[in-house]
């Protein structure tokens, strides 16, 4: 209950800040957004969210779960090595060298959003399969369960939520890095903040930093609450016993 | 029937887990597989549903060849309990139990009814537990649990790895108990593996003691107690093994009746005549309705007051189903140093004395020497 309301004045004062910075209209010489641009702003925002957060998923699910098959145990050090010094590149320089590299503009930016999207997921999915306690896979197996049921009804369905804690994680960390991709020319919120801190304007800055803010939030509640959602009551259980 | 021909496993490391192995398993027959770590008798029960690859030699269940078959179908007629329970943490008992019934595709009503009557049988009550899921239930339940799963679809066969390995003694003994009431009314075919000569004993039909990949000695416990092998065997079983051999049997079978059995308003004169006359030092006293009170000496007989006071009344007495190596360690804490055998409402069935004991150690000791020792439980 205390969550929801934490949520909800958190939510209140970032779009609240908003609409108030909006409302403003100009401050000094410089015009603020009208309210029109910040909500196509908003969209582009989610328009490369979602397209990199959709690849990434696929991508970052596959690669996770080939990295615990047996066949591929010897490359998997690499794909997880990978994963997880990659995720320790902040995204400012992250998406520095994706403009340096790739070149301006959204598609380049998409590009550099899903790649460092899909680590956070590689490393879940992998840690989730892994995390499934031996016993019981050899037990589905003893009493014979195919391989394909094994893999779908046991491992993955109970690395789900550890799969999903990954998606909600790179999800968040998305929505700040496409605000910086704002200064590779992505478009989207983080246009609003680069232009605002061009001119040294703290208004026009909050006018995209607070929108950007209320939608990770936004987006980690509605994961979070899908988590909670599939995640199987015995494991939540077991989960309250270990605490 | 299960039958193991010249079986081997060779590890692709190299390790020869399995060497040359066969033996039968009689339908019905509790086979245990015995050993130290590390001598391959997982491994050699593991190759029986398949789970691992045989590298040469050939395994027949019933006269078919396991490798003509599909290996799922085959484990789904093979039940499986392993130490580590491995009970799907998402799913609820019932499911749990239901795994291989869903496998095969019963009706769902035919799949709670099974579940529910498994539970019974395992000692749980299917309204409490059946919604349950697996954090819910101690060791203990789980494996009860755990066994209940293996008996899911009624399969002919079981393979038990260790199934009691991993919780404490006491629930273990009780848990073993409950497991030989429950195969003497279904009769499986089981493949047992463990570790513990005493559950060996304790369980077992036969037992296949293997030793670094090789089976070194296939009998009735009895047997093996008796007359191990080789050296080997010998210090498998341990020093005690005559001891050990007092778990083949129970109090009922080699219990005596009493050389005396006098009633609480029997003439005090009469009864010293007659022990003195039997050259008896003890006599077992009952009321009218045979149950017992204690134990009448010669000597205390001495001083001529009424049977009941002069009495020394029982420090422990024992139930007929009582295992004798746990019925030996009774009688060091009774008066006498025997032990009065009743059922459950104290009626007097009989008495284990230190000289019974030592009659049936001796006969089983040269009835094996003659190579006629047969099963005794």
């Amino acid at each position: 209950m205390r969550k929801y309301i934490i949520l909800g004045v958190l939510l209140t004062v970032l779009l609240g800040l908003t609409i108030w910075m909006t409302s403003l209209e100009s401050v000094g010489i410089f015009r603020m957004f009208p309210p029109k641009q910040v909500l196509t702003a908003t969209i582009r925002h989610l328009q490369l969210v979602g397209a990199a957060e959709a690849m990434a998923i696929a991508l970052g699910i596959a690669i996770g779960f080939i990295s615990t098959r047996k066949s591929f145990r010897f490359i998997s050090p690499l794909f997880i090595g990978i994963a997880n010094v990659g995720q320790t590149v902040p995204t400012l320089a992250f998406i520095g060298i994706a403009g340096a590299v790739l070149g301006m503009g959204y598609k380049a930016a998409v590009i550099a959003l899903f790649v460092y999207a899909t680590l956070p997921i590689i490393r879940n999915t992998y840690a989730g399969i892994r995390s499934v306690d031996p016993a019981v896979i050899e037990a589905a197996r003893g009493m014979g369960m195919s391989k394909l049921q094994v893999t779908a009804k046991v491992e993955l369905r109970l690395a789900f939520p550890v799969i999903l804690a990954g998606i909600r994680t790179s999800t968040v960390v998305n929505v700040g890095t496409a605000a910086i991709a704002g200064m590779i020319g992505a478009g989207g919120l983080g246009q609003l903040i680069v232009t605002g801190i061009a001119v040294r304007v703290t208004q026009l800055i909050l006018q995209g930093a607070a929108p950007t803010a209320a939608l990770a939030v936004i987006l980690d509640a509605l994961i979070g609450g899908v988590e909670s959602w599939v995640t199987p009551r015995g494991l939540k259980i077991l989960k309250a016993a270990q605490w | 029937m299960i039958k193991l021909k010249h079986v081997t496993k060779i590890y692709p490391d190299g390790t020869e887990a399995v060497k040359d192995l066969s033996l039968e398993i009689n339908k019905g027959e509790f086979c245990i597989f015995l050993g130290p770590s590390g001598c391959g008798k997982t491994t050699s029960m593991k190759m029986i549903n398949r789970l691992i690859p045989l590298t040469s030699g050939k395994i027949y269940i019933d006269d078919v060849d396991i490798m003509k078959l599909n290996p799922n179908e085959l484990r789904r007629g093979i039940g499986y309990a392993i130490q580590n329970i491995g009970l799907f943490p998402h799913l609820t008992v019932e499911e749990n139990i239901a795994t291989v019934p869903m496998l095969k595709k019963w009706p769902k009503a035919k799949q709670h009814d099974r579940a529910a009557e498994l539970l019974e049988l395992v000692g749980m009550e299917p309204a409490t537990f059946l919604d349950r899921y697996p954090s819910e239930l101690s060791g203990g339940q789980q494996q009860r649990v755990g066994v209940a799963r293996c008996l899911g679809a009624d399969p002919p066969i079981l393979l038990m790895d260790e199934p009691f390995g991993a919780i404490d003694p006491i629930t273990r003994n009780k848990l073993q108990e409950e497991f030989l009431k429950i195969q003497s009314k279904i009769k499986k075919t089981i493949a047992f593996v463990t570790h513990d000569i005493n559950e060996a004993i304790k369980m077992g039909d036969k037992i296949a003691l293997l030793r670094e990949g090789e089976l070194v000695q296939y009998s009735d416990p009895a047997t093996l107690l008796n007359s191990p092998k080789d050296e080997f065997v010998r210090n498998f079983v341990g020093a005690d093994r005559v001891l050990k051999s007092l778990r083949l049997y129970r109090a009922k079978d080699i219990m005596k009746d009493p050389p005396l059995k006098v009633k609480e308003g029997d003439n005090v004169a009469k009864v010293k005549q007659h022990m003195e006359k039997e050259m008896l030092k003890w006599a077992m006293l009952v009321d009218e309705k045979n149950r017992f009170l204690g134990w009448i000496t010669h000597e205390d007989l001495m001083s001529g007051k009424p049977l009941r006071e002069v009495m020394v009344p029982p420090a422990i007495t024992t139930a007929p189903e009582t295992p004798l190596n746990e019925a030996l360690s009774m009688m060091f804490n009774s008066a006498i140093g025997n032990l009065a055998v009743v059922d459950d409402y104290g009626k007097l069935l009989g008495v284990l004395t230190f000289e019974i004991i030592r009659t049936i150690l001796a006969q089983s000791e040269s009835k094996n020497k003659n190579k006629s020792g047969g099963q005794v439980r």
